[in-house]
């Protein structure tokens, strides 16, 4: 199977999906020096980001979240690649910086939620530089 | 491809030095990001980008003083981790204060006005209705655009800066009128007006907004028409911590909502809810994560208290004195202009925190336990960010509560 996202910052990544079942603010949800979700309130409280092919419904909240994942970058802390429900001036600004700073950030894709939830967490996936997510199952 | 000035253009070829080039580069890429073509003039900003996070953001601050930058438009800060004026009020390690304080110290390097406060409209910072400007702090934006009328999109860290430093920004979002259209109404004949007419109101209703409609320009009907600027301030900082809300209009209040049919641009509303009590009963609900009696710190002023807060605090408060640790974060500007009165708030056990606040950096004894708050943003960020629970009341709930020294709160208001 094969997910077409549009991409936002290119490139190619793989790792085990990890699909949020909630909208997330970086800041003030997950810790910048682990990588965990730290938000109580979160459904999938104390899952780890990093190395994941992650999902995101939909951001909210803090404008400092564009922090939080330069952070995680530079801890080797960040997801392997990250699809956004819709593009945002905050959480990709991460992504942006990092690469200016000459730091390895993840590629970025939008892919809308309703599409997001054809991936099961856990899935081992490959994202390709043009924006298309691949399951491993349907691939050779 | 982004349509830029030939100042930008020079700027971005690095003409301006190194710190120019790097802003304009960001701003451009998220214009890309984002389907801007161009970029738009802005008169000022604000940046929340001082608050110490690692020690990632101090390179890119420290890269950008480095490389000459300066802002171009008047600038003000939000909070860092560290109270300036009371050194030592905070549990940070040597290195992370160390760290805090030289990020602190670059963005006031770029030319940025040391406010050091996430409620810069009340101190000042009042850009006018219409005006394209660039902010950051989710709660500022939905002030700047809701209640002053001023047009933002939610900028993050880094962004809000590299704006400031090329004096633009990318065209699109909430800087187009045609965006900033009220899509949802909200009908809220089924409150009553004593629930109307209490501060818990706000936060709880911002609460269950952002849930809501997440990022949808909504316009809210029938709350008073004499609603003030705290309670707008409350409303809007929920209803950004709890979802992606810039924009939000109060028909008869606030500047772009004359009336319902102006803020819905005279079209149809898409969807119109109507809030009952239970709606915002289970919201308010959802604030606090503590259910039992014990309190062990009561914090208050998130957004920063403004004066007018600290004037209701004094009259509830009276000549009493708190039992639990209790914590005011202001304004630095706010705190000069209480005067003496701040002297007796602490003589009264108050402790007055200024340029940060209690959530975003560790200043909260380090036993934990339970939190109670006024702020619908204090609730949502004190479980991760502080390891205490929360307790949601009024700001008359605060204050018995923490005179008392356990939760005292008045639910007959909801019912």
């Amino acid at each position: 199977m094969a997910i077409e996202g549009e991409t936002l910052l290119a490139g190619q990544a793989s790792g085990p999906v990890l699909r949020l079942e909630a909208p997330i603010s970086f800041w003030g949800g997950v810790d910048p020096a682990s990588g965990r979700v730290v938000d109580p309130r979160h459904p999938q409280y104390r899952t780890c980001v990093a190395g994941t092919m992650l999902l995101v419904p939909a951001t909210i909240g803090s404008s400092s979240s564009s922090s939080v994942l330069l952070e995680l970058i530079a801890q080797g802390r960040a997801p392997a690649a990250i699809a956004l429900g819709k593009a945002d001036a905050i959480l990709c600004l991460g992504a942006v910086v990092a690469t200016a700073m000459g730091l390895s950030a993840p590629p970025v894709i939008a892919l809308p939620a309703e599409k997001q939830r054809a991936l099961a967490t856990g899935s081992f996936v490959r994202l390709t530089a043009d924006g298309v997510i691949h399951t491993t199952t349907t691939t050779h | 491809m982004i349509e830029l000035t030939d100042g930008q253009r020079a700027a971005a070829n690095g003409e301006d030095g190194e710190g120019a080039a790097l802003a304009v580069h960001i701003v451009t890429e998220t214009a890309r990001l984002l389907g801007a073509t161009r970029l738009i003039p802005i008169a000022s900003a604000h940046i929340d980008g001082c608050l110490y996070h690692g020690d990632s953001g101090v390179q890119f601050a420290e890269r950008l003083v480095a490389g000459g930058a300066k802002v171009a438009v008047p600038t003000t800060l939000n909070v860092g981790a560290l109270n300036l004026l009371r050194p030592g009020q905070d549990r940070l390690d040597s290195h992370k204060r160390a760290m805090a304080h030289r990020l602190m110290a670059a963005y006031e390097a770029m030319g940025c006005r040391p406010s050091w406060t996430c409620a810069p409209y009340q101190t000042g910072h009042r850009p006018a209705l219409g005006q394209d400007v660039a902010w950051g702090e989710s709660n500022a934006v939905v002030f700047a655009n809701s209640v002053l009328g001023a047009r933002t999109n939610r900028y993050g860290d880094f962004l809000d800066i590299a704006c400031a430093i090329a004096g633009a920004a990318p065209a699109t979002g909430l800087h187009l009128p045609e965006n900033r259209r009220a899509t949802i109404r909200i009908e809220t004949a089924r409150l009553s007006d004593r629930l109307k007419a209490s501060d818990a109101c706000y936060p709880v209703l911002g609460t269950w907004l952002g849930r809501t409609v997440g990022e949808t320009v909504a316009v809210i009907d029938g709350l008073p028409s004499d609603l003030s600027e705290d309670r707008l301030k409350a409303l809007g900082a929920a209803a950004a911590a709890a979802g992606a809300v810039g924009l939000v209009h109060v028909a008869g209040v606030t500047p772009e909502a004359p009336t319902v049919e102006a803020a819905l641009g005279r079209e149809a509303a898409a969807e119109t809810i109507r809030l009952t009590p239970d709606m915002l009963i289970a919201a308010r609900d959802g604030l606090s994560t503590a259910s039992d009696a014990r309190i062990d710190a009561v914090a208050l002023g998130s957004p920063h208290f403004s004066l007018s807060e600290f004037e209701d605090f004094e009259r509830m408060l009276d000549d009493r004195s708190v039992a639990v640790p209790t914590y005011i974060c202001t304004a630095r500007d706010t705190l000069a202009a209480l005067g003496e009165r701040a002297a007796r708030l602490e003589s009264q056990g108050v402790t007055l925190v200024v340029d940060t606040c209690v959530v975003v950096t560790p200043i909260l004894a380090e036993i934990g336990g339970v939190l109670m708050t006024n702020s619908g943003k204090f609730a949502h960020y004190t479980p991760s960010n502080t390891g205490y629970a929360v307790v949601f009341g009024s700001l008359a709930d605060c204050v018995e509560s923490a005179v008392a020294g356990r939760v005292i709160r008045d639910d007959a208001l909801w019912r």
